[in-house]
């Protein structure tokens, strides 16, 4: 049961994956990226950590790749004439990394984890009450630079997609009046 | 064995869940026909059926009948999908919303939630959040530059939307101290405030339920805050291209989505299932000595109708208010909505977060 | 029947290098950064397993501070994007080359 669960969700991570880094239309890619984020929160509630799953969507498919969408729609991307870099040779030699890359983690996670035996999942490690205790107590002060960190983003952010010359970060965040801009003249 | 007790209560709560809300859909349309012409002092739709009420009928009808249009050079597969990804996330949030306490019947005791759960708020934000792919999706692939500007509108307006929705929604769940909406309507039953009001989260939190009011009119897309699809500006913005039954997902998907969180904010702010100064379970006892129902039923499922009743009310209520507004304010600019979303209900919802934590941590709550 | 944790590890690796081959070879801004983030999202997935394997759920919090990361990362990233497709009107990685030698 478990495992027909596992091997669907792996299946449908790996394709959208792929249609993500092959695919023309960026529409297309950030929505099979929506299709593999949401695989992997299944994966992670298969894997005890049903906070992170609950996150990862609400986070991710929910407001990251929204933004990414709105950004496309916005700049107008249009599909690429090709995919990928002209050059044939770089193409095959990142492919080729890739695989060997690929080879050398798969060799050495069935290697070092094939014959690990899991504890079973207790109630209380699963919990939300047992996430907050870790995240307000232990990583408190990890916390509390990522709440600086998303700040700092935020004003840099604003600074970076605003108006030249008008100094109103409102338009930054004024889609209509960006879009005129985006418009290529 | 798979239909345990559990499973079969599950799935027929889920059976509840999917009537009420499809049928919002029908009631909404008359209701948002009638209730303005009885503002403005007109008569509405009043030909079919007693009061009109067969219109709704008429008016789902024609949504069935229409031709299915495809427009040349729209994206088929984005385009066919966006309603269906729009409809299915609204409906999905009913999973964690309760509509009563435990209850008992053929001596099985379960709760009137679907899912039971630490993280239900959690996971509600989280398919609620998804929602906004649909009118994404639907503006990218109508191939039509109105389609696409409100496409454009929808994406920013949400995502800005739900921030402030969120920190109201989590100062909401702080004097309880669950994310478990069960929990937050037991905590809503117990006692009073100032002695004669009942404690529910609205009188404590004023600042917090204004803010959740208004971004749940800005999540939902609906007047002052429907730029997405402001017909004055942009035809019909994201849905031009759509016609007959996709039309149709995209009117149910809002209508549940704005029936969902009017559930959400009686659940949240004013008691959920409960009424002040009525026990559940007397009500439930008291359904199940009714003649003819009564005996059907039993007291377990008495009060599971009990529940269901008062939050169907409530959320009626909250309903009728959203039409109230679309007849009563004009549509913001779409820079007033921004400075709006950032510049006032963040710092609004943040403020109430602080303050409500604030009197948690020094134990007043 | 539980599901041998090699396996997610592995699931990880193969999601992390398709990344990588999307992120060297694409030419669209927007589709490099999707490949980034599917690169991070297999890094998510080792840590979640990790912290099942070693039953400590620091592996838990890395993935959520990851995603804290990553919704900082892009908020910054696409505003760079807005601001060079004004300046230059593509976003294509192969034409932005005014500091390449």
């Amino acid at each position: 049961m478990l495992l027909t669960v596992f091997a669907l969700l792996a299946c449908l991570a790996i394709v959208s994956a792929i249609v993500v880094v092959l695919h023309r239309n960026p529409v297309f890619s950030t929505m099979s990226l929506v299709v593999t984020l949401v695989a992997t929160a299944g994966l992670f509630i298969l894997l005890g950590s049903p906070f992170l799953a609950a996150l990862q969507i609400l986070l991710y498919t929910g407001a990251i790749l929204v933004l990414f969408l709105f950004v496309i729609m916005l700049l107008n991307v249009q599909r690429e004439r090709a995919t990928t870099t002209r050059i044939g040779g770089m193409l095959i030699g990142a492919g080729i990394c890739a695989l060997v890359f690929a080879g050398a983690l798969v060799r050495l996670f069935w290697s070092a984890y094939s014959e690990t035996e899991l504890k079973p999942l207790t109630p209380d490690s699963v919990s939300l009450t047992a996430v907050a205790r870790d995240l307000f107590g232990t990583y408190l002060l990890p916390f509390e630079m990522i709440g600086l960190l998303l700040l700092v983003a935020v004003v840099a952010a604003s600074w970076v997609a605003q108006k030249a010359g008008t100094g109103d970060l409102a338009d930054a965040a004024d889609g209509t009046e960006s879009a005129k801009q985006g418009e290529p003249r | 064995m798979i239909f345990t007790p559990a499973v079969i209560a599950a799935l027929a709560m889920t059976g509840l869940w999917l009537v009420a809300l499809i049928s919002v859909t029908p009631v909404l349309l008359w209701l948002e026909r009638r209730a303005p012409a009885f503002m403005q002092d007109r008569l509405g739709p009043n030909r079919l059926g007693p009061l009109g009420l067969f219109q709704a009928v008429a008016d789902v009808l024609k949504f069935i009948f229409k031709e299915d249009l495809n427009p040349a050079g729209a994206d088929k597969v984005l385009f066919i999908l966006a309603p269906t990804i729009g409809f299915v996330a609204s409906l999905l949030t009913y999973l964690v919303i309760p509509f009563g306490p435990e209850v008992t019947v053929a001596g099985h005791t379960f709760p009137l939630v679907v899912i039971d759960t630490d993280a239900g708020m959690l996971m509600f934000l989280a398919l609620a959040s998804l929602g906004v792919y649909g009118l994404v999706l639907a503006g990218y692939s109508s191939n039509n530059k109105w389609s696409m500007m409100g496409g454009i509108r929808a994406s920013a307006q949400m995502v800005s939307y739900e921030l402030a929705l969120t920190v109201a929604v989590l100062a909401a769940l702080i004097p309880a101290g669950s994310l478990n909406l069960s929990r937050v309507v037991d905590h809503q039953i117990a006692g009073t405030v100032l002695g004669f009001l009942p404690a529910w989260n609205v009188f404590t939190q004023p600042l917090g339920f204004l803010v959740f009011l208004v971004a749940a009119f800005a999540e939902t897309n609906r007047t002052p805050f429907d730029l997405p699809e402001a017909e004055s500006e942009l035809v019909a913005g994201y849905h031009t291209e759509y016609g007959g039954l996709r039309m149709a997902l995209f009117y149910m998907g809002e209508y549940q989505s704005m029936a969902i969180l009017s559930a959400l904010g009686s659940t949240l702010f004013f008691g959920g299932w409960s009424l002040p100064g009525v026990d559940a379970a007397a009500a439930g006892a008291w359904i199940a000595g009714l003649p003819f129902v009564g005996p059907l039923l039993g007291p377990g499922l008495g009060t599971a109708l009990f529940g269901f009743s008062v939050l169907g009310l409530k959320t009626y209520f909250a309903l009728f208010c959203f039409i109230w507004v679309r007849w009563t304010f004009p549509r913001f600019r779409y820079d007033q909505l921004m400075r709006l979303g950032w510049k006032v209900l963040l710092p609004l919802a943040l403020l109430n977060f602080v303050v409500v934590a604030a009197l948690a941590v020094a134990g007043k709550i | 029947m539980t599901v041998p944790i090699a396996w997610y590890l592995v699931l990880a690796a193969v999601l992390f290098c398709i990344g990588a081959f999307g992120a060297l070879t694409r030419r669209s801004g927007i589709a490099i950064f999707l490949s980034i983030e599917l690169m991070l999202n297999a890094a998510n997935l080792t840590l979640v397993a990790y912290s099942r394997i070693h039953g400590d759920s620091a592996g838990q919090m890395f993935v959520f501070f990851a995603l804290a990361v990553a919704a900082a990362e892009a908020a910054v990233g696409l505003g760079l994007f807005i601001s060079i497709y004004r300046l230059r009107h593509t976003i294509d990685v192969n034409r932005l080359n005014r500091l390449r030698w």
